[in-house]
């Protein structure tokens, strides 16, 4: 049993030590925002916050993380910066398939919550880790602008 | 997702069997048109037949006829032309909400709010109060007339759903005015409906629709509809968000790979490598060691490992240790399959097109230019990859997916369960993209056989690098052209001879006629240009065991690319601007021209560019749209960056602007990460590539600048989901070719500018 704190949740999961953060919230505890995109941490879809920090839950396995505090895409729009990003993606329409979503909000959250006032540089460092297939990057960029604007 | 109004009730279908592209066999029907029927929980429903809509809008260009009236004299008995067969529905239901279920699928292009639109406009009611259901699959029912099938594809959900969608929102409104004016005993011209209420100004009474549904469905349906004009509407044209946002931002979005079902078990899934291939054994001994797996089960091709959760499955997967038949399409390579192409393309083809003579043409030219094009296999590479969950029991079969052709679901499971299609239930789901990819049943048919094996529901998954090795793929085209000019410069003589697989004959086997894809010489056939003499023709040649399938763009990207970036090898034998040369071909196209004058003003054509930078322009029609991109790049020591897309677009009468700019965008980017990167080699019979590493897709970093002009249009909605990409490559090699002087006459662009250096050709 590992004890984890997801969302403010604290959650007994019976999974083996090396199996990733990703499966144990999608298949385990029923959280199913968080995707699945490479397996590999080269596509960002799985991206979760790790005591805030944005990490790629898809290679992260569940025994580093007893006692840390995992916030998913359920649960980000309750933190000042999530909340601004998710507002920015809605008014800004960035979504299409939306299936990468999730990763891109958690990516932006985490860069508007350390940085209030991005680059240009700064959202490429911070999102290129994310893969879009449809295409939305210009609306990203824009929407992460126009909540770091109402930080 | 709810599940829906209608009970899933199959009809037997055999769609895949039938199915052809309505282009192609040209056997439309004009049928009925609209009907009436009770709500099963009260309220209003009505039946709507896209058949007659359809039908014009396959013609082009013509406008939207506005006024026609709606079939069935009482709503209740067919049209004397044909039987009435409703193919969309609409409800309103005792509060006012307004459900539409439609044979569409949202995979991002945005028709879960346009649609919605074109009903709202017309009902009078804000948008908000629509919601979109997934229509059960039911080919009887939900058939497409414009793809032949209950299809989500090929730009044509608005195209399909322009006409029809508003004539039953202005026959619903007009029930509900008649219904309100009964009960107020006055005259229904002295009334009228805003924001889902019937309003009489005179007595200042007001009524919800949600109150007068009961009343209204017992009306007959009326015998003409006026439209609105065009200058009146309040939403369609208007830039409008979409409707999906909220639950694709705060992870509530539920895409097939979501489903969790009561007792649920998970497959990895490990196919063989070779296309073609077989299962011979398998030893399970380590998998079955593996704590959480609890099965190992076999189909034909491959082995599912099957786990308490992914994590087991696809640590039992690896363990696996398998001997594989490996069959003949182990001697499959890319070095066959390209000279196979090549020396296809030396053959004769079936004739796509032949305006003129060209032999006597080319034999009065005073120059002539031969090219040789070729564009390489595809992954669709969606984000969500290939899953699927089925649960078969002895008396019926569930299955829980995101797929673009919901009949052909339940015809797969019809063929590997042996029960009855109404013995199937699809529970479709939003698509984590699509691209072409789900219009595929393969990975479906796979789940059945393995959940055949089970007897719970079992979620089989794709890994990423399952998900690229056993795709099906984009085909590997090879083209031949040849021009002749005048002593202008003029293309007196065109021919131009395509090589490659035909998805059609495959995919809707009636489509394929004399040789002919429709789909492999779409755009080629049918150029916007003015060419007096011109041979197209067609020749067949199957990659050995390698599966192919529609790719986004679909006919149009393929050939697009080809015949956009010969038209700039004329330009330059004929040592003209590439844009000028164009125009001077487009006299016959206006809206072609138009898209031409409206993207090289916005990019400011003309000046010459930076060393090591070049601008290229490409125009397109297809989808019943005219684009024109003009693209910038920088060639660097080899790397082609692209700094900024101008799009001008004429897709008619724009229904959701928001959404052909993000359509526009988006496309942009799919066409970029293929023309600069995109290829799937094959080595003894197996894919070369394996995940993101290798299959490289563009990323924020490389981001270009985009503007899309959308040119107002009356005209009828033209697609917009395929062109984006269709129409792009060939802007960006003719950038190159301005930067380097290099052509690029293969995709993708890659690594072959290495040694064209940036200072080839100076500006």
């Amino acid at each position: 049993m590992t004890t984890l704190i997801i969302n403010g949740e604290t959650h007994a999961v019976d999974a083996p030590p090396d199996m990733p953060l990703l499966w144990v919230l999608r298949d385990i505890v029923g959280l199913t925002g968080t995707k699945f995109g490479c397996g590999i941490a080269q596509c960002g879809a799985c991206t979760v916050h790790i005591d805030g920090e944005p990490a790629r839950s898809c290679v992260m396995p569940v025994a580093a993380l007893a006692g840390r505090k995992i916030t998913t895409i359920e649960a980000v729009g309750t933190t000042p910066a999530g909340q601004k990003v998710q507002k920015a993606w809605r008014e800004l329409d960035v979504v299409q398939c939306g299936y990468c979503q999730s990763g891109q909000v958690m990516s932006a959250a985490a860069l508007i919550a350390s940085n209030p006032n991005p680059s240009d540089a700064d959202i490429d460092a911070a999102m290129a880790g994310n893969i879009c297939r449809c295409g939305t990057y210009a609306r990203i960029r824009a929407a992460i602008k126009q909540a770091a604007k109402e930080a | 997702m709810s599940q829906g109004l209608l009970d899933a009730q199959h009809a037997p279908n055999g769609a895949a069997h039938r199915a052809t592209l309505a282009a192609a066999s040209g056997q439309l029907s004009r049928r009925a048109f609209l009907k009436l029927g009770a709500a099963a929980g009260g309220g209003l429903l009505l039946g709507i037949s896209f058949s007659a809509a359809a039908q014009d809008s396959t013609q082009g260009s013509q406008g939207p006829q506005v006024g026609q009236s709606v079939g069935g004299d009482d709503g209740n008995e067919a049209p004397q032309d044909g039987v009435f067969e409703p193919n969309a529905f609409v409800q309103i239901d005792r509060s006012g909400k307004v459900t539409l279920i439609i044979p569409k699928v949202e995979m991002g292009q945005g028709v879960y709010t346009s649609i919605p639109m074109l009903i709202a406009e017309e009902l009078e009611v804000p948008l908000d109060s629509v919601t979109v259901d997934h229509a059960p699959p039911n080919a009887k029912l939900f058939t497409d007339p414009l793809l032949g099938g209950q299809l989500t594809g090929g730009s044509t959900s608005i195209r399909y759903a322009w006409q029809p969608m508003r004539e039953a929102g202005a026959a619903a409104r007009t029930m509900l005015i008649q219904a309100a004016a009964q009960q107020w005993q006055v005259d229904p011209a002295s009334c009228h409906a805003k924001a889902g209420e019937v309003l009489h100004d005179e007595s200042g009474r007001r009524i919800a629709y949600g109150q007068l549904v009961d009343a209204a469905a017992h009306l007959p349906v009326p015998q003409q509809v006026a439209l609105k004009d065009p200058k009146d509407f309040t939403l369609v044209g208007k830039p409008t968000k979409r409707l999906d946002s909220p639950e694709k931002v705060d992870g509530s979005a539920l895409f097939g790979l979501d489903v969790r079902l009561p007792g649920m078990v998970y497959a990895a899934i490990v196919n063989c490598p070779v296309f073609g291939g077989t299962l011979a054994s398998v030893d399970d001994t380590h998998a079955k060691q593996i704590p959480g797996v609890s099965q190992v089960v076999k189909v034909d091709n491959a082995v599912a490992v099957i786990g308490a959760h992914t994590w087991a499955a696809k640590r039992g997967a690896s363990a696996l240790v398998i001997e594989w038949n490996e069959g003949a399409g182990a001697n499959v390579s890319m070095q066959q399959i390209v000279a196979d192409l090549a020396s296809a393309s030396q053959r004769e083809g079936a004739v796509a097109r032949k305006d003129g003579d060209v032999q006597q043409a080319f034999g009065a030219a005073k120059t002539r230019v031969d090219a040789v094009y070729q564009q390489p296999f595809l992954a669709h590479a969606t984000m969500e990859p290939m899953n699927c969950t089925v649960h078969v029991r002895p008396d019926g079969c569930d299955i829980w997916v995101g797929t673009q052709v919901p009949t052909r679901a339940v015809d797969a499971a019809v063929a590997v369960t042996g029960l009855r299609p109404e013995q199937v239930t699809l529970h479709n789901h939003l698509l984590g993209g699509g691209f072409g990819r789900r219009l595929e049943v393969d990975g479906i048919t796979q789940a059945l056989k393995i959940a055949k094996q089970l007897d719970v529901p079992v979620k089989v998954l794709y890994t990423r690098e399952e998900d690229i090795q056993h795709d099906m793929y984009r085909p590997f085209y090879y083209d031949r052209l040849s021009a002749g000019l005048d002593a202008n410069g003029k293309p007196v003589a065109w021919q131009h001879r395509i090589a490659g697989s035909s998805i059609l004959a495959r995919f809707a086997p009636p489509a394929f006629q004399h040789g002919i894809d429709p789909d492999a010489v779409e755009v080629a056939a049918d150029l916007p240009y003015d060419l007096p003499n011109q041979l197209i023709e067609y020749v067949r040649q199957e990659p050995h065991a390698v599966p192919t399938a529609f790719w986004r763009g679909v006919g149009p990207t393929r050939g697009t690319f080809v015949v956009e970036s010969f038209i700039d090898e004329l330009a330059v034998a004929a040592k003209t601007d590439p844009v000028t040369y164009r125009r001077n071909l487009l006299g016959k196209s206006p809206r072609a021209l138009n898209v031409l004058d409206v993207a090289t003003r916005a990019a400011n054509w003309g000046p010459p560019m930076p060393k090591g930078q070049g601008r290229g322009v490409s125009v397109m029609h297809a989808f019943g749209s005219f684009l024109c991109m003009v693209a910038d790049v920088t060639v660097d020591d080899g790397d082609v960056r692209v700094n900024r897309v101008v799009c001008a677009v004429d897709c008619g009468m724009a229904v959701n602007p928001e959404t052909i700019e993000a359509q526009m965008q988006g496309g942009i980017v799919f066409g970029i990460t293929a023309a600069l990167y995109s290829e799937i080699t094959i080595e003894r019979g197996r894919v070369t590539q394996t995940n993101f590493t290798d299959y490289r897709i563009l990323r924020i970093d490389q981001m270009p600048q985009i503007d899309v002009h959308i040119v107002k249009s009356a005209e009828a909605p033209g697609g917009i989901g395929e062109p984006g990409t269709a129409a792009l490559a060939p802007a960006i090699t003719n950038a190159i070719y301005a930067a380097t002087g290099k052509r690029v006459r293969q995709l993708p662009v890659g690594r072959q500018l290495m040694n064209a250096g940036s200072a080839a050709k100076s500006a």
